[in-house]
């Protein structure tokens, strides 16, 4: 059994990626399940896909522990703890990251022996973070054996059905692109051995009595959300030019369901990005067009928008 | 045979489509919500011919379904969690009107704490209340169990309302083949529903499901109900020969798997027992005996269909997705009342597991079996045990940790830290 897992952040089209993976493997006669995870459904918030492929009834279900395929399609979700990306990979899994940084440098920093392959943005899509769903699911399914570029054409027609016609014609050019990229990789994904009983044992425990108060579902503090940094969910990252800000922010500012804008004492707007979850609410309210959406991983590089 | 992958929510919605349901009253709910968005969608553009209304509460939904059931016409409604908890009062209620309908249930644990994943207290809350019960598996089994909870439901010796219960994630948003019968495949299995005397209509009114004084007249109408959902066993089976006919597959009342020669069992249900499936065949190629049990229905509880499956076998392993707090795993208990007095009947083991979405993995079904090949050996079943592991522990430490410094730094006369 092919075992596949992707992590995205929730509007990157991963839960898409591993629905047109698994219809292109569906079609080539794979026995198929592919099936997303998350939490309460939050743009930016790090979730992740399964897809399992096998030749015969799929029994297995739920996450995958040891994936023999891992798509990254955000590489910021490489440092969240919570999102797991790194979870069970061995010297077989593949990791293939939607990265700048060549996987050389990121198999050393992460310190992994298996392959791993990084997958670039098209440099004439500036618009390129619409389309990672279906990058990644091209270069996928390009890793996989068994999976020929009409499976995933006819996937990719199939799962975008609902999109206009010039966004699917994009998302598919952005699949087959990605699919060209991974040639030299074709195929490359093994299968992982199957579990067998004997192995490690399971560290179960006795639950002790814990007393009431500890043992209550409670948080104490107040402004508890401040301690959470929502800014790492954002996929684009609005930035304000102060050439064009009219300084009505009492607009962007009180639209912005964060309230992460505010006004300095020199008067100028200002955006705390340490909370900004990206909404891009205020790129679409302000009057004068005077804040842009940046992708958040340019914006990081060249530091669009810091203070 | 044309197969398509579909959700579990998908497969519920095909098959209130393929039932031709007249009316669906609706209110939204994680992880539920997609299959009224797709009924929705259908009535819509008219690829489906049903009503749908929305209401503001389940308990509202709930009672519009029983009155719609009233008047014979075909009703699905679908809900989860706290919706089918907050619509409980009516859950008694209507069934006691004995007016047949569909409610799928998407398995969602139970607040406190909150969560959005899957466990069976939600559905299991609703066991006494005079519903049928069916549990899935599979997206498969979502689909033909909505077809024929219909034909149980509407039985003329059954008439009560059926809940057909999916695991909300691992089904409701899993993708698997499924296959969806042609409408008039459907249709030779599920006929238009032949309501008999149960004609409501509000230009002939007539008291329904009104008061009794006294114990006699109430248990006598309680007591017929729970001989109805009784009788749904023998009706279920003849049920699901039809369903084996018409649509080519089978959905016995107890899925036994590799069972024959079997030394031991796992019995659970819900979609979690495929994973039991994996680790039995794993278990078979290293030379264990083990198979799985699963009871398809609840409610009526299937003793002795039970019985059977587990006539030969020495130990049972029992894993309850659910827990009756102050008592442990209900299937456990429900089990162990079944099989009491039975001469050389099996050590039984008690795991309870899988609490809101928390996995399974293979190597603890693995460690499961080799507890319960002990408990036979010994003779002696161990006390229940939670599958918890250490790290699970100290991730919650953890958490508690933070938690507790923050009580410190709340509590009264605690100096402030400074803000950021």
């Amino acid at each position: 059994m092919y075992r596949i897992r992707m992590h995205g952040r929730g509007g990157q089209g991963t839960k898409t990626a591993a629905r047109i993976l698994g219809s292109a493997l569906f079609a080539q006669g794979f026995e198929v399940q592919d099936a997303p995870r998350y939490g309460a459904e939050r743009r930016g918030a790090p979730m992740d896909s399964t897809v399992r492929a096998a030749r015969t009834p799929i029994y297995e279900r739920g996450a995958i522990a040891r994936p023999d395929l891992v798509v990254v399609a955000d590489e910021t979700l490489v440092a969240v703890p919570a999102a797991r990306v790194l979870e069970g990979i061995d010297a077989h899994a593949v990791l293939l990251l939607r990265s700048g940084t060549p996987g050389e440098v990121w198999q050393q920093r992460l310190r992994i022996d298996g392959p791993v392959l990084t997958l670039s943005d098209l440099p004439e899509a500036a618009s390129a973070t619409r389309f990672v769903g279906a990058a990644c699911a091209g270069a996928a399914a390009r890793l996989v054996p068994g999976v020929s570029r009409e499976a995933l054409v006819g996937a990719m027609g199939s799962e975008l059905a609902g999109m206009s016609g010039s966004l699917r014609a994009r998302s598919l050019e952005a699949g087959l692109a990605a699919w060209d990229a991974m040639a030299a990789h074709a195929g490359c994904v093994r299968e992982g051995p199957e579990p067998s009983p004997g192995g490690t044992r399971p560290d179960w425990i006795d639950l002790p009595l814990d007393e009431a108060r500890v043992a209550a579902p409670d948080v104490h503090a107040a402004l508890t959300s401040v301690q959470v940094r929502t800014g790492l969910w954002r996929t684009m990252r609005p930035v304000i030019d102060p050439d064009h800000c009219k300084r009505c922010h009492w607009l962007c500012g009180s639209l912005c369901p964060d309230g992460a804008i505010s006004v300095d004492p020199e008067g100028s707007v200002v955006i705390d990005y340490d909370h900004c979850k990206g909404c891009m609410i205020c790129v679409v309210i302000c009057p004068p067009h005077a804040i842009h959406a940046v992708p958040e991983a340019r914006a990081c590089e060249e530091g669009e928008g810091s203070r | 045979m044309t197969r398509e992958l579909l959700t579990g929510n998908g497969a519920a919605a095909w098959g209130a489509r393929l039932a031709n349901v007249d009316y669906v009253p609706a209110f939204p709910i994680t992880p539920q919500t997609e299959i009224i968005e797709r009924l929705g969608a259908w009535f819509e553009s008219g690829e489906a011919p049903g009503r749908m209304v929305t209401f503001e509460s389940e308990h509202s939904m709930i009672t519009a379904a029983g009155a719609a059931a009233a008047t014979g016409v075909r009703v699905f409604t679908a809900t989860s969690s706290q919706g089918l908890l907050y619509g409980m009062e009516m859950l008694y209620t209507v069934a006691g009107w004995r007016a047949p309908f569909v409610l799928v249930n998407v398995s969602r644990g139970l607040a406190t704490p909150v969560t959005l994943e899957s466990d069976h207290d939600d559905v299991l809350a609703a066991r006494d209340c005079g519903f049928l019960q069916i549990h899935c598996a599979t997206c498969q089994e979502v689909l033909d169990g909505v077809l024929l909870a219909y034909r149980l439901a509407e039985h003329e010796r059954v008439r009560l309302p059926a809940i057909v219960n999916l695991d909300g994630f691992h089904l409701s948003f899993t993708r698997e083949p499924v296959e969806i019968p042609a409408p008039e495949v459907a249709r030779r299995f599920l006929p238009d529903f032949d309501p008999g005397a149960i004609r409501f209509r509000a230009s002939k009114p007539i008291s329904q499901a009104v008061a009794v004084l006294g114990g006699g007249p109430y248990s006598y109408f309680r007591y017929e109900m729970h001989r109805a959902a009784e009788e749904a066993l023998a009706v279920y089976d003849e049920v699901e020969e039809g369903l084996a006919r018409e649509l080519g597959r089978r959905m016995p009342v107890v899925e036994a798997y590799r069972i024959e020669d079997a030394e031991i069992a796992f019995v659970m249900i819900g979609s979690f027992a495929t994973k039991a499936m994996a680790a039995v065949d794993r278990l078979r190629e290293s030379g264990v005996r083990v198979g799985l049990v699963r009871p398809r229905l609840l409610r009526p509880w299937p003793g002795d269909a039970l019985r059977r499956a587990l006539a030969r076998v020495r130990g049972v392993c029992v894993i309850d997705q659910n827990l009756s707090l102050g008592r442990g795993g209900v299937l456990y208990a429900e089990l162990a009342a079944s099989l009491y007095g039975r001469p050389d009947a099996p050590v039984l083991v008690s795991f309870v597991g899988g609490l809101g979405g928390r996995d399974i993995c293979p190597e603890e079904f693995f460690e499961m079996a080799s507890v319960t090949r002990e408990a036979v050996a010994s003779g002696r079943a161990p006390e229940p045990r939670l599958l918890y592991t250490a790290r699970e522990l100290r991730e919650v430490r953890k958490l508690q940790s933070v938690a507790l410094a923050e009580r410190h730094e709340t509590a009264p006369g605690a100096s402030r830290r400074g803000g950021r």
